[in-house]
């Protein structure tokens, strides 16, 4: 370690006795396009001290990235940074010349992006591309910045250092390259890191392991931190103080600990209500809290308090705009209410819960538990591997082993949620189950057919029974057919419908079922948000009236308050309907909140099957300790005193699964019989099965 | 960086690049609409156009300058080049475009159903396309012309040969690009046959780019259609045709005009067919439609 701080310079300041390091003063960055100017970032004020470590937390729209990116001033035609001061370090970025903000991007400041799939240049070696970094700033030779990557690589953890750096970016996983983004970003030795949403896009025991570095090298080296991100629970494990964005203004800064233990703004509140939570659930409780409507058009921002219009504390007063002010040490809201003193009190337990929910906390789902303990959908020993197109033409075949050997029940009128990390099989058991892959072996009994030989034609009238829910609302909807086309298709091909009447008037009944106006018949996909288009893909998923719904991470893509929008819906049309869902995300505290059984997937075997409360309550393989313990927790108090288990390294690869069972390279209690006999789905105790020859000796 | 150059002053609106916007999603497409809407006009009203006939020899007004009488002048055997351009119009505005319409069908469909078919389909399939493509296109196309005979259609049925697998090559990767996407698995599960999803949720989201080609490649036709007919095969010589207008004019530097005219009638065909191939790609895609 010594040699990485060597060329750093002193600093034995603590944070709290020491000016900041940057100071954002009503700054103000405007798109101007087309349709008018777009007010992404409306005069922010914030400051970051030395070694501080701040969170931005906001949903898409609010101008969190738009602003760190004008820290940098990497804004871009049609925006422009239009009034304003950054002041880093005592000096302007927003009036500095070129060649002095050339200094401190890297330098002084650098960043970290979301997307670590296309924030590394895919034809230049790692060392090309951190020396480089390194040498641009006339600080090290090119043999020194060499020897500092690669010191720097090991330091992020990195395994192999000397052979890394002389990898391309393709061959490393995302977290990896994320590995590779920090070490870049911190090659300089900046006094500021941005980092935005630099979790997002993995996983969430690699997510656990990045939050962890960042934590480190933000105590090692007294880097301030800019942490971005939509999940708080990420926020609350990193920072210390925290900032919260909504329609381009600052409407919350304080202490991470008192702000999500008691916000003070009532669009915090929604946030940190609007998030079911891993560690907490009140049986019986279905329905999230949601705030209604959407933030306000940003081309016509509301002259007074922008949260007014979909605020529950609203007052007479929030027809005049707020100003962000001190209301306790430390703390400023931008709210009339709070202003004035009062407190926002937590929702009540019986808050959107009508009648219907409350009946589950004895017999679970009511009315339809007549119908349960029948099976819908049976697996067995569920087989699909996927040929790899050969490199040579007398080599040797190879095949992504994606799925080996899945049993499972589904009963009717039941949620089972199917979690585990990317990579592990659960989207293509979902397209197995659903039949858009033909297995490779094993039987999947729908309605007490087999489904799994049977041919697409044989399917059809099967079809109206099981549908699917998609991942990404932009890319499930067929952007060149208006709504009422995708919503009347189905009908119209499966006869559902006689005459065309009766298919308006269907469409008309499915789009107020999900939610939606009639009106929305007439428009293209592109006109509705996320969480509109993922409400059109639930309503072509019932327009066949099916009782099984396949739903393959169908709120990951969408903000958190319509995450809770989008979970209450299907709650919702279970309940009226009697649907079965079989409910797959990576987001364990939604797949808690949301199922009556959980399946832990690893590599494509099963780990674990248990009832969702049995299971987060006591996990018995050690791959769902892990996964559990890695969920971060939106509450700073309970994360500080947490002991994460830290799950080292990345899944292997599938096209050669280890021998045994698959989690034994990276399980803490493997023995040599790990090694050589694949544990059996075992039924522990009633109605929890784990496939371990150890279960819960972690 | 000038953007943030300016940084610190409220900037308002800039009408220049607005208006430069508009004309490119407005006018442009406009233009090269109404320059193919007169060609066809021109081709439909041929005879209405002129007092001379296209063929007429009269070689004592040989090689005549643009004048009152002939205003872009004669040609080698004194024909009238503005008569001969006016029905030139109608033989090559019709070969192109139906050259590449036609090709342009066939290749999609077959670059479809290679590209959702996968397998031995597609192998077998593509190969076709890269033996086709193997061949110098002017030379395949002349070597079947040849084989079927001198003569218009017989050329047209030459140049479809060669044409199609390129739109086949294209069709293919769009639509693999597309068969991925959630919104054909949503197909699947609906249970639509694949036909129906081919053809009703694929091409129509495969098409942006075709028709770019297909808009491009009508100028292109138009000039390996004019490249045969100066070889010796298309049309027989006394039909006036553009491309061997040009041809036979290509020697005669001091009388530019016998060479010129047919060539710019060519260009501003070609810059007709790429304005409003932009036009129509914009208003195919629900997402940039404006109007």
């Amino acid at each position: 370690m010594q040699d990485l701080t060597k060329i750093a310079p002193t600093d034995t300041t603590t944070p709290q006795d020491a000016a900041s390091i940057l100071d954002v003063s009503n700054l103000r960055t405007y798109f101007y396009t087309d349709e008018g100017v777009v007010r992404a970032v409306d005069g922010i004020n914030y400051s970051v001290a030395p070694g501080e470590t701040l969170g931005i937390v906001g949903e898409s729209g609010s101008g969190k990235t738009v602003a760190a990116l004008s820290l940098m001033r990497l804004i871009e035609d049609p925006a422009r940074i239009v009034s304003g001061e950054i002041k880093f370090d005592g000096r302007d970025i927003v009036t500095m010349s070129l060649e002095e903000l050339r200094k401190v991007r890297g330098a002084g400041i650098a960043m970290v992006f979301q997307d670590p799939m296309t924030s590394l240049n895919p034809v230049l070696k790692i060392a090309r591309q951190l020396v480089e970094t390194m040498v641009v700033h006339g600080r090290l030779t090119e043999e020194q910045a060499l020897d500092r990557a690669i010191k720097l690589l090991g330091r992020m953890g990195i395994t192999a250092p000397e052979r890394a750096v002389d990898s391309y970016p393709h061959q490393f996983s995302g977290g990896m390259r994320q590995r590779v983004m920090l070490a870049m970003g911190f090659s300089n030795e900046p006094q500021l890191l941005i980092a935005d949403e630099p979790t997002t896009a993995l996983d969430v025991t690699i997510q656990a392991q990045i939050l962890e570095l960042i934590v480190e090298l933000n105590r090692d080296f007294k880097t301030a931190i800019v942490l971005i991100s939509h999940n708080l629970g990420v926020i609350a494990s990193v920072c210390s103080r925290v900032v919260v964005m909504y329609a381009g203004e600052v409407v919350e800064e304080g202490p991470t600990d008192k702000i999500l233990a008691d916000p003070r703004h009532p669009y915090t509140w929604a946030l940190i209500n609007a998030v079911p939570r891993i560690d907490r659930h009140v049986p019986g409780q279905r329905r999230l809290v949601t705030i209604e409507g959407a933030p306000p058009d940003p081309l016509n921002l509301p002259a007074g308090c922008r949260f007014a219009a979909r605020c529950p504390f609203r007052i007479e007063k929030c027809e005049q705009h707020p100003e962000l002010l001190e209301i306790s040490p430390g703390r400023k809201s931008r709210c009339w209410v709070t202003q004035a003193g009062q407190d926002l009190p937590p929702p009540e337990t019986s808050r959107d819960a009508p009648a219907e929910a409350k009946a589950r906390t004895g017999g679970h789902h009511g009315e339809t538990v007549i119908k349960r303990g029948e099976r819908l959908l049976e697996l067995r020993n569920v087989v699909k591997h996927f040929p790899l197109p050969k490199t040579t033409l007398f080599g040797k075949q190879k095949w992504v082993h994606a799925i080996n050997g899945v049993s499972l029940d589904v009963a009717q009128g039941e949620t089972v949620g199917l979690v585990g990390e990317s990579g592990c099989g659960k989207s293509t058991l979902a397209r197995v189950v659903a039949r858009i892959h033909e297995p490779t072996s094993g039987s999947v009994m729908f309605h007490g057919q087999d489904i799994a030989r049977a041919s697409q034609a044989q399917i059809r009238p099967l079809r109206r029974r099981m549908q699917m829910v998609f991942q990404d609302p932009y890319a499930s909807l067929n952007p060149r057919m208006t709504v009422g086309d995708i919503l009347g298709e189905p009908l119209r091909f499966h006869e559902i419908t006689q005459s065309e009447k009766e298919t308006r008037e269907r469409i008309a009944e499915l789009l107020d079922v999900v939610g939606l106006t009639p009106k929305a018949a007439t428009r293209y996909p592109h006109e509705f948000s996320g969480g509109q288009r993922q409400r059109i893909s639930i309503a072509r998923a019932l327009s066949v009236r099916p009782d099984f719904i396949i739903a393959d991470e169908p709120i990951s893509a969408l903000d958190v308050n319509i995450q809770a929008q989008i979970i209450n819906l299907l709650i919702d049309l279970q309940e009226r309907f009697g649907l079965t869902y079989l409910f797959i995300a990576h987001d364990l505290a939604v797949v808690r909140h949301i199922s009556d059984r959980v399946v832990v997937l690893y590599l494509g075997s099963v780990m674990e099957i248990a009832p969702a409360d049995t299971l987060f309550a006591e996990p018995l393989h050690p791959y769902t300790r892990y996964l559990i313990s890695a969920v971060p927790i939106p509450d700073a108090t309970i994360e500080a005193a947490r002991q994460r288990l830290p799950l080292q390294g990345e899944p292997p690869s599938t096209v050669d699964p280890p021998s045994g069972c698959p989690f034994r390279t990276r399980c803490p209690i493997a023995q040599a019989i790990c090694a050589q006999v694949m544990p059996p789905v075992a039924e522990v105790r009633p109605s929890h099965f784990v496939a371990c020859h150890f279960p819960g000796q972690f | 960086m000038s953007v943030t150059a300016q940084a610190g002053v409220i900037a308002v609106d800039k009408p220049k690049s607005l208006w430069r916007r508009n004309f490119r999603r407005y006018g442009l497409p406009g233009i090269g609409a109404a320059i193919i809407v007169l060609w066809v006009l021109v081709a439909i009203f041929a005879p209405l156009l002129t007092p001379y006939t296209p063929e007429l020899v009269d070689v004592t007004k040989r090689l005549q300058p643009p004048s009152q009488l002939h205003w872009l002048g004669t040609d080698m055997l004194g024909r009238d080049v503005l008569t001969r351009l006016i029905f030139g119009a109608r033989i090559s505005l019709f070969t192109g475009i139906v050259v590449v319409l036609v090709a342009a069908v066939f290749g999609t469909l077959v670059g479809g159903i290679a590209a959702y078919a996968r397998g031995k389909t597609e192998e077998v399939v593509m190969r076709i396309t890269d033996l086709v493509l193997c061949f110098p296109p002017i030379i395949l196309a002349l070597a079947i012309a040849a084989a079927l005979g001198i003569g218009a259609t017989n050329t047209i049925i030459a140049m479809l040969v060669v044409w199609w697998p390129k739109f086949a090559r294209l069709a293919r990767s769009m639509i693999i690009v597309q068969r991925s996407q959630e919104y054909v698995e949503a197909a699947v599960v609906v249970g639509y046959s694949p036909a129906r999803i081919l053809l009703r949720h694929i091409i129509p989201n495969s098409v942006g780019p075709l028709i770019v080609l297909v808009t491009l490649d009508v100028g292109n036709a138009i000039i390996t259609f004019a490249g045969l007919s100066f070889l010796g095969l298309g049309v027989v010589p006394p039909t006036p045709e553009w491309g061997s207008m040009v041809s036979e004019g290509r020697e005669l530097i001091e009388q530019w005009w016998v060479a010129t005219f047919p060539g710019l009638a060519i260009l501003s065909i070609v810059l007709g067919f790429n304005f409003m191939g932009d036009g129509v790609r914009d208003w195919l895609d629900p997402k940039s439609r404006r109007w």
